[in-house]
């Protein structure tokens, strides 16, 4: 319980897994932290595709696979590229234990409860409004009912931060830089998934789709296998649904019945349908991440890695070392936005902001040459395998002079040109 | 493509407020040409009624995840969490 009246040593705003980690790194520390959450219970808003990362997990909650209420343990990755009506699938399979698929409404749960124990006190169906500002530092939260006061206030309220906004940690999100995202859970047997996704017992598969009805946007679809239910979805950048006047759900449609996705989600029934906005800004829309008396972590922050999908573990990792930052600061008695810079810096240390500057120009490419990478070269791929496996009795040689002579026919040289100097200009941005 | 919203709605836990936490400025809804957020939102939340020239705000179906907001070409959309007891809960997620 609180020492004093309203006002503690920390409160975290959000009780998503950047919250959740960075309450429980404090109190594990001793530290008085209130984290708040808006929900009916710490998950109930929350929405991802998902999976957790065990090395980011562990060091948070080092027995999670034990402990915690986790789906399947994903031991292959699927890279499908569709067509409209054909595909090509990349898969790589592994037994590994380097992911989880969890649902958030069990895990999130979980975890705030683990806080709690930790000493960590969590309210619950509150939202925080408005942050308190006094002479020109953060000093506390103000709910709809109440004020609390604190020595600093971590905000883990999510993609849209409503509060970083507020006090001018940064300006508004533009279209371009989130993708908002639609999602099903369609509810299966288990052995049926088994079967269909080649698995047995806990193991997991995750299928990351490319083309299809996002063939040209700068949109991704992705499967995620639960214990006995499947989650398919996509997410495709808001300033291309809003141009191109789709309604999200109807492309999810689509992909549901495309041929190569149909057959696996068959006979599912809806268990739940959800939308979230993803971060995808990437490096360069990172906000200011600090100010006197507050800190940002997690989605509030854009912390995304948005070609590899991953985004738990970055906040997970972001709520720590926030965490570690603030429990020095109260050791100092030093609130100041130099002494909570500490965090920025050990951000950079870690895979953190290394992944998302190395990805730093990612997204421009990728957006100003989305025809050609999200459109042509993926129709290509599938017509090379067309081609490649066709026997209809013209011979092989022609069949490749004819796709080669396609490349030059369908593309000009200027841009033939620019697609080979877009990659290199981001082999060279991404290695070096 | 014509897809039954309402259905996919029904999957979730609503506990609606009894005032919408999502007030568009109504003067600007009439101005504004694209009207992106009658088809961007994920749960069908905006119509555009012809006669009365006014935005339905069907704000008990909001999923929260603030897509509207952030698409709204006039940037006039007072969008806010709904109250802490209030609105969407996810049990999948």
């Amino acid at each position: 319980m609180l020492k004093k009246e309203n006002k503690t040593e920390v409160i975290v705003v959000g009780a998503g897994p950047s919250g959740v980690a960075c309450a429980i790194t404090l109190a594990r520390a001793g530290k008085e932290v209130v984290l708040i959450e808006r929900g009916l219970f710490s998950g109930s808003k929350n929405v991802f595709g998902g999976a957790i990362y065990t090395a980011a997990t562990k060091e948070i909650f080092p027995n999670f696979e034990k402990e915690a209420p986790v789906e399947r343990r994903n031991i292959e990755h699927n890279y499908l590229i569709l067509g409209e009506q054909d595909s090509t699938n990349i898969s790589y399979r592994k037994e590994d234990n380097a992911s989880y698929s969890v649902i958030r409404g069990k895990f999130d749960r979980w975890a705030a409860e683990e806080a709690k124990k930790a000493g960590v006190y969590l309210v619950e169906e509150t939202v925080v409004r408005d942050l308190i500002k006094e002479k020109n530092r953060v000093v506390g939260v103000r709910t709809e009912l109440e004020e609390f006061y604190a020595d600093v206030v971590v905000l883990a309220d999510g993609v849209n931060s409503l509060l970083a906004k507020q006090i001018g940690l940064r300006s508004d999100i533009e279209t371009k830089d989130v993708a908002l995202s639609v999602k099903e859970v369609l509810s299966l047997d288990k052995d049926i998934i088994n079967q269909r996704f080649h698995l047995k017992d806990d193991e997991g598969s995750i299928v990351e789709i490319f083309g299809g009805p996002m063939l040209g946007m700068l949109g991704l679809g992705f499967m995620y296998t639960n214990k006995d239910s499947v989650t398919i979805g996509l997410g495709v950048t808001l300033n291309e649904l809003a141009q191109a006047n789709y309604r999200p759900f109807e492309l999810l449609e689509q992909l549901k019945q495309h041929p190569s996705v149909a057959p696996l989600i068959e006979g599912g029934v809806l268990k739940e349908y959800s939308a979230h906005l993803i971060p995808e800004g990437g490096y360069k829309k990172i906000p200011k991440l600090c100010d006197n008396g507050v800190l940002v972590v997690g989605d509030a922050a854009m912390l995304v890695n948005n070609l590899h999908w991953e985004g738990t573990n970055l906040a997970m990792i972001s709520g720590k070392l926030a965490a570690e930052t603030v429990i020095i600061a109260l050791e100092t008695e030093d609130f100041s936005k130099k002494s909570l810079s500490r965090y920025e810096d050990k951000l950079k240390q870690s895979f953190v902001l290394k992944d998302m500057k190395t990805y730093k120009d990612l997204f421009d490419v990728m957006h100003a040459r989305k025809q050609a990478f999200l459109s042509y070269y993926l129709k290509k791929v599938n017509a090379f395998f067309e081609m490649f496996t066709s026997s209809d009795g013209i011979p092989k040689k022609d069949n490749y002079w004819k796709f080669i002579k396609s490349i030059f026919t369908d593309r000009s040289i200027i841009e033939l040109f620019k697609d080979a100097f877009a990659i290199l200009k981001l082999l060279w941005s991404i290695l070096l | 493509m014509n897809i039954d919203i309402d259905k996919k709605l029904y999957t979730l836990k609503y506990s609606p407020d009894t005032e919408s936490h999502l007030k568009p400025d109504k003067e600007q809804c009439r101005l504004c040409k694209s009207k992106t957020c009658t088809y961007i939102c994920p749960a069908k939340v905006y119509e555009w009624n012809e006669e009365k020239q006014e935005l339905i705000v069907n704000y008990e179906n909001c999923l929260e995840c603030g897509a509207c907001r952030i698409a709204c070409e006039r940037k006039s959309l007072d969008w806010q969490y709904p109250k802490g007891t209030k609105g969407v809960t996810f049990k999948q997620g």
